[in-house]
């Protein structure tokens, strides 16, 4: 089965005028069909306002179509008596840190949502260790939140998503805030989740460099899926992919640009090891 | 420039007083505050201040920050002592034009700000050795009785939970804008009055939208976390009470009980 | 127009057991018409540096002279400091406040106490240069797009007229499309407009394309202080304090090491494939 699948997903945000009636609509998320099959790593990515933001919150239940359907691990998400259910098997990490770290306490946050799920004290505290354990921030579990760098922050939220024992967790632009080093903690983190726990992760990045590592990407452009396919696929379309206002990895974009002055390589270079082996450079 | 204010800071330690029961700490220091306005005499200021040392010391927290705590209410104590001084009748020492200083004036100036130190220490005692959400896990158990007559115990606590967790994130807020405004040639320390309130616009307003922004974050953060209100909710600090919390019930209730054998005697 | 800074140290909780040395022995000199990336990870002191520059911050030994004069002597104006030496802070559009994009550019000119059309004049020119259309100029800037309150707020400094402006991070947040057109705004104003740059930012990818002088921050100090191709080609010392050189440099590096005799001293993915392009007869393709 599955872990996630929308058909045909379609999300309008209505406008409304200053005597709150409905003056316009904008359609957000237009027509979106995707599966997402359990283990896999997968990057959606995107420019600002091209409806990435709005497709992740419909992948936890946070909203609800307006046209098409999402199935999260077989169950629909407008389904009122699943809500839960799925908001548990779907953990989220959002941009900005500081707004969704609710304890005062590294511990007492990774806490609350396995509180919010009615876990017994004493498997609360396990999943805690666990969960910090797995994010490397379990020394820091009796600090403040708010002496942690942003990187720790949004190990201490991922700590919290996976206290939850989630199936996949969607990652909202987590390194957006960051600083480079605060950034391949995140990444590195994330991947680790992947291969060890074989958590599912859905990362909304606008830095493609953090894209090359997913199993499969979902370009998003005005509400569609315009391009997607393995990162050597997507990535081999520089053309398209600067058309839409994307980047790509520096080492894709130095094959390309010596492609055009004739050299025979191929597209679809992700990595500097890449670029020298198809330059026929020893290894 | 927010460095003033200790209220609602958690000092991290490991100390009797951390570990102490957030309900004793609650109990303990409403009847702290109570007995300081029962106690009249020096013996039972003395007996105060001795409690409220044995506190400080048990808390393992460094005097400078339990003290500080006092800078926010400064200029309050200072008024109250003017006023009291100034404006009690009595037998006159000493006098300066209309200012009379009385020698009731004085004892009873003495007295309020032994007083308002005492109390104000004493909540910042409380503060420093309990996390924010002790502190409400305390109060919303505290107030439970109150769930049968419909008051939403479970909300209000967490609601004051948020916003100790976002008081020192705003107060950042404030400082920055604050900057932000100043770099644009905004002028924050005119004594004017007028000028002092218009400086204010560019300041709140951003600050307002950004707390709005927030609470938007968060609440979204929290519903994806399965939050939804206290039905079914497990604690993972539940709070049972164990030996010494009884034990600190116990010394709280000596302390009142001494407060009040001092005042009826008299001392 | 300069500014010097003379061996200046910064100590936050001066006298408590928390006091930590956020700048320590800073001296360097800003003249005219550079373009400066100020690099280092977060909590290396960036940012209370640039808040000694315009006279938000005293520092608590040491000295900033502007045109000779020191700021913080009595009798100095810092107000026009602040005018003269324009600070767009991180997210600058959460200072955003008036009711509509134009007043709120006003605000600034406005403070200076410049007579009611002179504010709308600078504010206008202002808001061309951050290439804000006239059609939302009478909006809310609330009603913007993130990129253009973006846009918007950094007019807000601008209009005050600074010889020198420096921007914290002003790309943070932004996707590559409003990334780039930040930068070349940025670039545009100091070459229309004839002002020096200080561009703070993490990403070397950005300060390389744009800066001719490069600042490296680290635990208060300034570590380096250099052009662009010096510094990244010091770029194990970079890693060492939470920093990477551009991309181009670790490519040009690795195909050095895999026998490829390329400079890597290479800043830009052109400049690259230029040099790539120029070993052409030494490659298998």
């Amino acid at each position: 089965m599955a872990m996630v699948k929308t058909e045909n997903l379609i999300h309008d945000y209505v406008i409304r005028d200053e005597e709150g009636n409905v003056s316009g609509k904008v359609r957000a998320v237009d027509g979106v069909n995707l599966e997402v099959k359990p283990g896999q790593f997968i990057a959606v990515l995107g420019h600002n306002g091209s409806g990435k933001s709005t497709l992740a919150k419909h992948l936890n239940a946070l909203l609800f179509p307006t046209g098409g359907a999402v199935w999260i691990d077989g169950m629909k998400t407008d389904d009122p008596d699943q809500l839960w259910n799925i908001r548990q098997e779907a953990g989220m990490i959002f941009q900005n840190p500081d707004n969704q770290i609710i304890g005062q306490v590294v511990e007492e946050d990774v806490g609350f949502g396995p509180e919010n799920m009615g876990v017994p004290t004493k498997e609360i505290w396990e999943r805690v260790e666990e969960a910090l354990k797995t994010v490397g921030m379990w020394e820091y579990r009796k600090k403040s939140p708010n002496r942690l760098s942003g990187g720790q922050k949004q190990r201490v939220s991922i700590a919290g998503v996976i206290a939850m024992h989630p199936k996949y967790i969607i990652m909202d632009e987590p390194t957006a805030m960051l600083d480079p080093g605060g950034r391949r903690e995140v990444i590195r983190a994330a991947r680790a989740l992947n291969d060890v726990e074989k958590i599912t992760i859905i990362l909304i990045t606008h830095n493609m460099e953090e894209a090359i590592y997913a199993d499969h990407i979902f370009v998003m452009a005005k509400g569609k899926i315009a391009l997607q396919g393995t990162p050597h696929q997507v990535f081999s379309r520089v053309d398209e992919m600067k058309a839409l206002h994307l980047d790509v990895p520096v080492a894709t974009m130095v094959a390309h640009k010596l492609r055009e002055h004739g050299l025979n390589i191929p597209e679809g270079i992700l990595t500097r090891e890449e670029l020298g082996e198809a330059l026929g450079l020893e290894s | 420039m927010f460095d003033g204010i200790t209220l609602g800071q958690y000092y991290q330690t490991d100390s009797p007083l951390h570990r102490l029961d957030p309900r004793v700490k609650l109990v303990g220091t409403m009847a702290y505050i109570i007995a300081l306005f029962i106690v009249k005499g020096w013996v039972g200021y003395f007996l105060a201040f001795l409690f409220l040392a044995t506190m400080i010391a048990l808390s393992h927290v460094p005097l400078r920050f339990v003290v500080r705590g006092m800078k926010a209410i400064l200029i309050i104590l200072l008024i109250t002592v003017a006023f009291n001084v100034f404006l009690t009748p009595g037998k006159v020492l000493w006098s300066f034009g209309v200012l009379k200083v009385t020698k009731e004036g004085l004892v009873f100036a003495a007295r309020m700000a032994v007083r308002l130190i005492f109390l104000i220490i004493g909540s910042s005692v409380m503060t420093l050795t309990t996390t924010p959400n002790q502190l409400t896990d305390g109060l919303e158990s505290l107030m439970g009785p109150l769930k049968k007559i419909h008051v939403p115990v479970h909300e209000i606590s967490m609601m004051m939970s948020i916003a100790l967790r976002f008081i020192p994130i705003l107060m950042e807020e404030t400082d920055k804008i604050m900057k932000a405004q100043m770099a644009r040639g905004a002028d924050f320390e005119s004594k004017h009055l007028m000028q002092k309130i218009r400086s204010m616009v560019p300041l709140l307003v951003p600050l307002f939208i950004s707390a709005f922004r927030r609470a938007n974050d968060l609440a979204m953060a929290m519903e994806a976390r399965c939050y939804h209100g206290g039905e079914g909710r497990t604690r993972m600090k539940p709070l049972i009470y164990k030996g010494r919390d009884i034990f600190g019930y116990g010394v709280v209730a000596a302390f009142f009980a001494a407060c009040i054998v001092l005042r009826v005697v008299g001392l | 127009m300069s500014l010097k800074i003379d061996d200046i140290t910064y100590v936050y909780e001066k006298g408590t057991a928390m006091s930590v040395n956020a700048l320590d022995h800073i001296s360097l000199e800003i003249p005219d018409g550079q373009f400066i990336g100020l690099v280092g990870h977060t909590g290396s002191g960036k940012s209370t540096f640039v808040q000694m520059l315009n006279g938000l911050l005293a520092p608590t030994t040491g000295h900033v002279y502007w045109n000779g004069q020191d700021v913080h002597e009595k009798g100095f104006d810092r107000r026009k400091l602040r005018a003269s030496v324009g600070l767009v802070f991180q997210y600058p559009e959460h200072q955003l406040f008036e009711a509509d994009v134009l007043s709120d550019v006003e605000f600034g000119p406005k403070n200076l106490g410049l007579s009611e059309a002179e504010c709308k004049e600078r504010a206008v020119e202002a808001l061309r240069h951050v290439n804000l259309p006239e059609e939302f100029w009478d909006k809310s800037p609330f009603d913007l797009s993130g990129g253009q309150q973006r846009r918007a707020a950094i007019a807000g400094v601008l209009a005050m007229h600074p010889s020198i402006l420096i921007l914290d991070e002003p790309t943070a947040g932004l996707d590559p499309l409003g990334r780039d057109e930040i930068l070349n705004m940025v670039r545009g104003m100091k070459e229309k407009l004839r002002i020096t740059i200080v561009l703070v930012s993490h990403s070397m990818d950005d300060v390389a394309q744009y800066a001719d002088r490069i600042l490296v921050m680290n635990a208060g100090k300034i570590m380096m202080d250099d052009t662009p191709e010096k510094v990244f080609s010091r770029y194990k010392e970079l890693e060492a304090i939470g920093l990477s050189a551009p991309q181009v440099v670790y490519i040009m590096q690795y195909l050095k090491e895999r026998g490829l005799p390329v400079k890597t001293n290479i800043l830009t993915v052109d400049e690259a494939v230029d040099e790539i392009l120029a070993h052409r007869g030494e490659l298998n393709v």
